[in-house]
């Protein structure tokens, strides 16, 4: 047998009818997540033709982008941004309750944004395929699963019949050499590589992340690095799964347990690419020169080292995208002025970006004039992190504290800016008016966003780190 | 969904690259839980002043672009989220068709399940387009071309599929549907593995 990619192995596994001239693959779907946003319409669909959704067990639903952060009054009200955003969570009970699908609401330990409550509950595994209607499902691809984000007809066609109709994408092989410096993580990786390959450097294409620096990570790592394969226009992000993997899921409540466990992970352990298989394309980066990196325009291809020069604009569009920022170009990013700092998102919200944050900010004050925002990615990642006393250095730092959701990653639930404040965000997207009409927004690291809060500017987090490691 | 077989139109221009999903419609417009009525909030907040009237800057409130069904766009339009409400959107905004030399993915498949024809064009035939707004234009889907004013034609390529449900007016959820045998033989196979 021909050698294979990690990718063409899991898409074999999946095909319920091949490719052919005049129709695309059937392709089996193990997962299908759902949110309150993008579901809605798909429900409807299924309500309109008289159709049961096939797979309740293979779906999951939380409620995480339109749900506030900050808890309910006295009055047991929860404070959401205007009525149409109750009714759309009150549409997804409603739906769950109707479809029989297991839903992570209001009430449940395990509510989160939802592409950190799959992994944690162990429903995210390796060598499965994960839907979900929102981009940022490629997360899931740090297990070795083929994850990808998909529309709202798309979601009506999983829950429908648990396949989709897809023509096979093309592969790209991220080689990630060497060692990440000290001090530089996963976000200044992803970011690096964005603006490297560019913001539609990925399309058409699943990348797969490998060498050695991408074997170092941790999953939480690995989920922000595979989280932003969108942002370079990928279908979808993929690391081969490894002890590292294996170590992270056992016990998990939806993994398998005892001798199925053991079965499982010799199955897991073939889900890599072979010696001598073929990509369509291959980029190699060196992990080695990276330094905390960070956005200057307003689209996430548009990343620099922050003690870099911002690049002169190429054309009227880089032009546009500058002066909106405010970006100089000549001038680097760090020093820059903030107002607001933002850690969350399914990108940057588990437990160890928020002791990440939190190692900066111990022992030291926001900023006067900076308001900051800290949005734990579930209730299980608030639990832990409450059991070890983070909540308390963000709150006695002058940050907030919120209860789980997507917040001002995409600002629909009314956590915002105001026009022209300046966003250091551990988010995924600096589109213009992305975390509020007219906000500017920098992506950027959970310590570089932490050290910025303190500095009141872009800042480089190892000057904070030195000196609480001495 | 309707068929759509032809579309003809003059073009308007939106030469900015990277017209990202959240231009097309905003975030804070996803609280909706119909397909319908998207199309005063398309584009809102480039397309509106703060006070609420027309943004005499954006290129789609030039009196020339009224009215255009075919919107030839800068380079990876439609990047960024996976909402479909941004085909919704546009289509009730009224536009049909949009050219481009490179679309998103997921902006591209949920499009031509809505019946928006985005068309990928080759870098120079872009640039022409670019070039040359407030042409007339037709483009038939069956014999996948775009017809110029001046009688020539830029050829273009559909997936097959969706050409066909685009031509007939199919709905991929029914052919789907017609598979299920083959599904629940998959699910037998895979449970007995």
């Amino acid at each position: 047998m021909s050698a294979k990619t990690l990718f063409e192995k899991i898409w074999d596994a999946h095909v319920v009818a091949p490719e052919t001239a005049d129709t695309p693959a059937i392709i089996y779907i193990d997962l299908h997540l759902v949110h309150e946003v993008t579901s809605p319409q798909a429900f409807d669909e299924l309500r309109s033709r008289g159709l049961k959704l096939r797979r309740t067990d293979r779906t999951l639903a939380t409620l995480d982008h339109s749900t506030p952060t900050l808890p309910a009054g006295p009055d047991g009200e929860r404070p959401y941004a205007n009525a149409e955003a109750k009714a759309q969570v009150a549409q997804l009970e409603e739906n769950c309750r109707e479809f029989g699908v297991e839903l992570h609401g209001w009430d449940s330990s395990e509510r989160g944004i939802v592409h950190v409550i799959g992994p944690e509950l162990g429903a995210t595994q390796p060598g499965n395929t994960i839907v979900c209607g929102d981009s940022h499902t490629s997360t899931h691809g740090a297990f070795g699963a083929l994850a990808f984000g998909i529309g709202t007809t798309e979601v009506g066609h999983v829950m429908a019949t648990q396949c989709l109709l897809q023509r096979k994408p093309k592969t790209l092989a991220i080689h990630v050499d060497g060692e990440l410096p000290k001090g530089v993580g996963a976000k200044d990786l992803i970011l690096h590589i964005i603006g490297h390959i560019g913001v539609d450097g990925g399309t058409g294409h699943v990348i797969e992340y490998r060498g050695a620096a991408i074997e170092k990570l941790s999953m939480e790592e690995r989920m922000t690095v595979c989280n932003m394969s969108i942002e370079a226009g990928a279908r979808a992000g993929l690391i081969a799964p490894d002890e590292t993997t294996f170590a992270w899921l056992k016990g998990r409540p939806r993994v398998p347990q005892g001798e199925a466990w053991d079965r499982a992970v010799a199955h897991w352990r073939t889900l890599k690419t072979d010696d001598g298989a073929q990509y369509d394309r291959e980029v190699r980066i060196d992990a080695g020169t990276i330094k905390p990196t960070v956005t200057y325009g307003t689209h996430p291809g548009m990343a620099i080292a922050m003690d870099a020069p911002v690049p002169a604009a190429r054309n009227a569009v880089e032009q546009r995208a500058l002066d909106y920022m405010q970006s100089r170009a000549g001038q680097p990013m760090q020093g820059s002025k903030v107002d607001v700092v933002f850690v969350g998102s399914c990108t940057n919200s588990r437990l160890s970006d928020l002791r990440e944050a939190a190692g900066v900010l111990r022992g030291r004050r926001v900023a006067d004039g900076v308001r900051m925002l800290v949005v734990p990615g579930s209730e299980a990642v608030r639990r832990d992190a409450e059991a070890e006393g983070l909540h308390e250095v963000f709150r006695a730092a002058g940050a907030e504290w919120r209860i789980p959701g997507c917040s001002m990653c995409i600002a629909m639930n009314g956590d915002l800016a105001q026009p022209g404040q300046l966003v250091v965000s551990t988010s995924n997207r600096n589109f213009e008016g992305r975390q509020g009409k007219g906000a500017r927004t920098v992506l950027a690291s959970p310590a570089t966003a932490a050290a910025s809060a303190v500095a009141g500017a872009i800042a480089d987090p190892r000057e904070y780190m030195t000196e609480v490691a001495a | 969904m309707q068929p759509v077989t032809r579309i003809h139109s003059r073009t308007a221009v939106m030469a900015d690259e990277n017209i990202d999903t959240d231009r097309i419609i905003p975030a804070r417009f996803l609280t909706t839980t119909t397909r319908t009525g998207l199309g005063k909030l398309c584009f809102n907040d480039w397309r509106y002043l703060p006070d609420g009237s027309d943004n005499p800057a954006f290129p789609l409130n030039q009196p020339e672009a009224k009215g255009c069904a075919i919107v030839v766009a800068g380079r990876n339009f439609g990047c960024g989220s996976s909402r479909e409400h941004a085909p919704w959107a546009l289509l009730d905004y009224g536009i049909q068709a949009v050219l481009c030399s490179e679309i998103a993915d997921i902006f591209r498949n949920n499009a031509l399940k809505n019946g928006l024809l985005a068309i990928v064009v080759s870098a120079a035939e872009h640039e022409w387009l670019l070039a040359n707004p407030g042409i007339e234009l037709s483009i038939d889907v069956q014999g996948q071309y775009i017809a110029l004013p001046d009688g020539g034609r830029i050829s273009f390529v559909l997936e097959p599929f969706a050409r066909h449900c685009l031509l007939n007016g199919v709905d991929q959820l029914g052919y789907l549907l017609q598979n299920e045998k083959l599904i629940a033989h998959y699910e037998e196979q895979e449970q007995a593995a």
